[in-house]
């Protein structure tokens, strides 16, 4: 960990946004994570997509549980909303959120305990309820803040540190989050921002739930020869089946998509995400396929990444619950709490 | 792009902005951490092997290292490096016992200088220690050229003039004041092994317009004029003074003026302001003092009354571009009144002293013609350097020749090719202390310039020589020392030890770096994470890294130096380390050839 603070100063020419900010005002404080920590490359991702979004920082809630990983949204985003929840339950505590004030912009960063374990039950049910936000796993298969023992996403086979072999099936939340009806599916690797990037845009600006698992290398505890979440690992059997490009509404679609290699899934807010099958018999739209896709690739211990599956007609709590579209705040108080009169002719409705 | 050769010496000397400016390559980031750790004498004397004259410089040089300084380009004033100059030059104390040893058992050379000025000075400073003898002819009654001569003593104390000039005299110059070379022809016959004519460029420009000679005693020439003023031949002018000219010369010329009697004193440009030719601190100065500086007057006549000058008429001019080429029209006329009027609008060098059969080529300009490397004329055994050389530049482009000529004229006693320069080098050495600690102080201090005070309005104008600059107080100093960047502490990568995981690049300030597929040069150049368009600086380019084959490639222009990329590599890859450029000197044969640091036991 660094002692000093990132420099203020900043490169004279760093490109503006259309809110006239540039990636440094979407920094947060220094991190304390280890040196080479994958994590700091997602914080540095998260930066570059919310910068590219033109989202303003004050519109974005950042939620998290405990783990390395949810110590990450101090370092992005200072001037965002957050709130740092007990061990696993940071999915309850966003659905609550998203349920008061559905206009923010909701990114949840957990890890592969936080969500995969102790929080299994809670990552399952903000799936099954498509809560509108981005839900990041970054996902490096051992509890680093606990000097590294196998987490619940370790490879059969895989060594820790000091030489233990893994013996227990690991959960793949990919998979988990196809088989609980996830509307937005995808899977990338914190070395690789061109890819990462694009599918974190498209993630906020998807209407529903967006899981976005990413492997995310611990370089203390994770990162030796036979790892399998290692920085060379994951590269050497890195498998992208399908790039996610990222259109903003304003900006028409030149390509032409009718090779059937590239699609173009339009957005709830118009934007669009354009999908550049790397391999053609691959289809981001058919959950079966998807699942068996994967399936077959990690028999083969391929990593399979890019946006894997994405259905954006799927509605999300609020649609389901029929809910106001203001945030509770700015609901008159009148309206918010109708008094005991009303309370009363409701309870007689169930009488 | 090929990887970078990082043993290049001038690889990392361009990074240091400053000393790659400077003409005699002055370690300035070194320099400033010493006056740091307020080691003054240790800062003075690195300074003084380069650039010779620190506490002169330190005060009137013309400073292109600031205009270089890399934090001129992140933040909005570069690092007050002269000002911190004289701070060492200050507070250095006793430095004499550590100067150069003079052997007692000379090498049998003689050698002449024609001047003593500041580029003989530093010729005789690298050749007397090598055991020459060096001959000094100066046709003034004391040494120091131009610095004693045109530069008013407000701005250079006669002291520390004296003072750095007496050191090198010291030496053991022989030195023949009053006494000025009448001709080469019979110089050459008097057996010297080299010459070295370092007589500056004397003869100040005149303006042949109408009037010119009607009045001389009111008419005069800015550089004489200013040495009649150094040396007590003039003490007073008219109430009404305009200076024509809008150079350094002019400004010292305004602001003695202002000292000797005028009350009214205009500069008079004939370009616009912002294109005027003298420094801008020497014009804040000058402005300071309620001189007027008019801006697009040009001279036509000189006005008379009664035989006496009664004020000057001027066309006044407006630019305009055609052609993308300035071009300039008349307005109309106008006269100002004055007392006395002096000329300050250039110099040039003169040789009438110079046979031009003697094997010295002359070009058609009349200025002699001069190897830019070796410091050599067209006749072998004969160098020349300063203003002589190539005209008018400045007192540490001087210096610089003078190092050089000292190298040739060296090798010449010594029967070697003059042609072949001793080479630089560049040594590395680790600043890591800790996990995160560094020999160096690597955060980025907010601070902006410091101001250097001025003795008071009130107070300056009451004598001639009081130095108007009071130079840094400690608590001003402390602040400046921490501007400064610490260009010198190099980002050294190993490509081999990368596992590519971005910290470096994510932790970077300042975007330098980048992880990418490698390119020619302009096609990296557009895929940088922030725009790479300076084109002065480097591009670093790595070698193909182990995983992926890609390269790591960092952009000079706007590193600040701060070694986060360092403190976040997992691996070690990347490294701050202390580069130390070896200048050669004469009799440095050996710089070139990479030796280890020689440790001086205690």
């Amino acid at each position: 960990m660094s002692f000093m603070q990132k420099p203020r100063v900043s490169h004279s020419q760093l490109p503006r946004n259309e809110l006239g900010l540039t990636t440094r005002d979407y920094e947060g404080s220094m991190s304390t994570l280890c040196a080479g920590c994958g994590h700091d490359s997602i914080t540095a991702a998260l930066i570059q997509a919310f910068w590219e979004l033109n989202i303003e920082p004050y519109k974005v809630a950042k939620m998290s549980g405990i783990g390395c990983s949810s110590k990450t949204p101090a370092y992005f985003l200072a001037e965002a909303h957050g709130i740092n929840a007990v061990h696993g339950r940071m999915p309850s505590i966003a659905t609550g959120a998203n349920a008061a004030d559905r206009n923010l912009y909701y990114l949840g960063v957990s890890g592969d305990g936080d969500s995969l374990s102790i929080g299994f039950g809670q990552f399952a049910h903000a799936l099954r309820r498509n809560i509108n936000m981005l839900y990041i796993i970054e996902n490096n298969g051992v509890y680093g803040l606990t000097k590294g023992q196998f987490s619940a996403s370790a490879d059969v086979g895989s060594k820790a540190k000091k030489g233990e072999v893994n013996q227990q099936p690991p959960i793949d939340p990919v998979i988990a989050a196809l088989t609980l009806g996830g509307s937005f599916v995808a899977r990338s690797f914190s070395g690789d921002k061109g890819q990462l990037v694009p599918l974190i845009k498209a993630g906020i600006m998807h209407n529903g739930f967006a899981l976005l698992d990413v492997l995310s290398p611990c370089v203390t505890f994770n990162d030796h020869e036979d790892s399998t979440k290692s920085y060379a690992h994951t590269r050497q059997f890195y498998h992208p089946a399908v790039h996610a490009d990222f259109v903003p509404q304003k900006k028409p679609i030149r390509a032409a998509y009718d090779d059937g290699e590239s699609m173009p899934v339009e957005l709830h807010d118009g934007s669009t995400v354009v999908l550049r099958k790397v391999s053609k018999d691959y289809n981001p739209t058919n959950r079966a396929r998807a699942y068996s896709y994967l399936h077959e690739h990690q028999k083969r211990g391929e990593i399979v990444t890019g946006l894997l599956y994405i259905d954006e007609d799927q509605r999300e709590m609020h649609d389901i619950s029929n809910t106001v579209s203001a945030a509770l705040r700015d609901l008159p108080y009148a309206e918010l709490c109708p008094g005991s009169a009303a309370l009363e002719e409701i309870q007689n409705l169930y009488r | 792009m090929k990887p970078t050769d990082i043993s290049n010496p001038d690889y990392f000397h361009r990074v240091v902005d400053c000393q790659w400016a400077c003409p005699a390559h002055t370690d300035v980031p070194q320099y400033i951490r010493l006056i740091a750790q307020g080691r003054f004498a240790d800062a003075y004397l690195l300074n003084r092997e380069s650039n010779v004259f620190p506490g002169i410089l330190g005060r009137v040089c013309d400073r292109p290292c600031e205009p270089a300084c890399r934090r001129g380009r992140v933040d909005e004033k570069p690092v007050a490096i002269c000002r911190l100059k004289r701070v060492a030059a200050d507070l250095k104390g006793n430095i004499a016992a550590r100067l150069p040893g003079i052997p007692k058992q000379k090498n049998g050379k003689r050698i002449a200088c024609i001047g003593a000025g500041c580029a003989s000075l530093t010729v005789a400073n690298d050749l007397l220690p090598l055991g020459y003898e060096v001959v000094m002819f100066e046709k003034q009654r004391e040494p120091g050229g131009l610095m004693r001569t045109n530069i008013p003593a407000f701005r250079l104390p006669a002291e520390v003039l004296g003072e750095e000039i007496r050191v090198i005299v010291d030496m053991g110059v022989e030195l023949r004041l009053n006494e000025s070379v009448a001709s080469m022809r019979q110089l050459l016959s008097r057996g010297f092994d080299a010459v070295f004519v370092g007589s500056g460029a004397p003869r100040g420009k005149n303006l042949e317009i109408p009037g010119r000679y009607d009045d001389a005693a009111h008419v005069h020439i800015g550089i004489d004029w200013l040495e009649s003023v150094a040396f007590g031949h003039i003490n007073a002018v008219g109430r009404q003074v305009l200076i024509i000219g809008a150079g350094n010369t002019a400004m010292d010329c305004c602001r003695t003026a202002l000292r000797i009697g005028a009350r009214d004193v205009k500069v008079m440009a004939r370009k616009p302001l912002t294109q005027l030719k003298a420094s801008d601190w020497e014009l804040e100065d000058a402005m300071e003092e309620s001189v007027e500086i008019i801006q697009c007057h040009a001279p036509t006549e000189f006005v008379l009354e009664h035989g006496r000058v009664c004020g000057m008429r001027f066309e006044v001019l407006e630019y305009y571009q055609e052609n993308g080429k300035q071009k300039s029209r008349k307005l109309g006329d106008r006269f100002l009144p004055a007392d006395d009027i002096v000329l300050a609008i250039g110099q040039e060098n003169a040789f009438p002293w110079i046979e031009r059969d003697i094997g010295i080529e002359f070009d058609q300009w009349d200025v002699p013609v001069v190897d830019r490397k070796t410091m050599q004329s067209t006749r072998a055994g004969i160098f020349f350097g300063g203003d002589a050389a190539f005209g008018p530049e400045n007192i540490i482009w001087a210096v610089e020749h003078g190092h050089q000529a000292a190298i040739s004229i060296h090798k010449y006693c010594h029967g070697e090719d003059i042609g072949v320069r001793p080479p630089f080098a560049v040594n590395l050495t680790s600043t890591k202390m800790g996990i995160h600690e560094w020999s160096y102080s690597n955060s980025f201090d907010t601070s902006v310039r410091r101001l250097v005070p001025h003795v008071s309005l009130q107070e300056r104008f009451k004598k001639i020589n009081i130095e108007v600059e009071l130079g840094f107080t400690d608590e001003q100093t402390r602040v400046e020392v921490e501007r400064c960047l610490n260009c010198d502490i190099q980002t050294v990568f190993f490509a081999s030890k990368c596992i590519e995981c971005d910290a470096c690049i994510d932790v970077c300030p300042t975007a330098c770096l980048t992880i990418t597929h490698n390119g020619e040069e302009d096609d990296l150049r557009a895929r940088l994470k922030a725009p790479a368009d300076n084109r002065k600086q480097p591009l670093f380019v790595s070698e193909p890294l182990k995983q992926t084959g890609r390269v790591m490639v960092k952009d000079e222009d706007q590193c600040v130096h701060c070694g986060l990329c360092a403190e976040r590599c997992p691996t070690a890859a990347w490294d701050m380390q202390k580069s130390s450029v070896k200048i050669p000197y004469a009799g440095d044969e050996l710089a070139g050839t990479a030796q280890p640091p020689q440790r001086r036991r205690a």
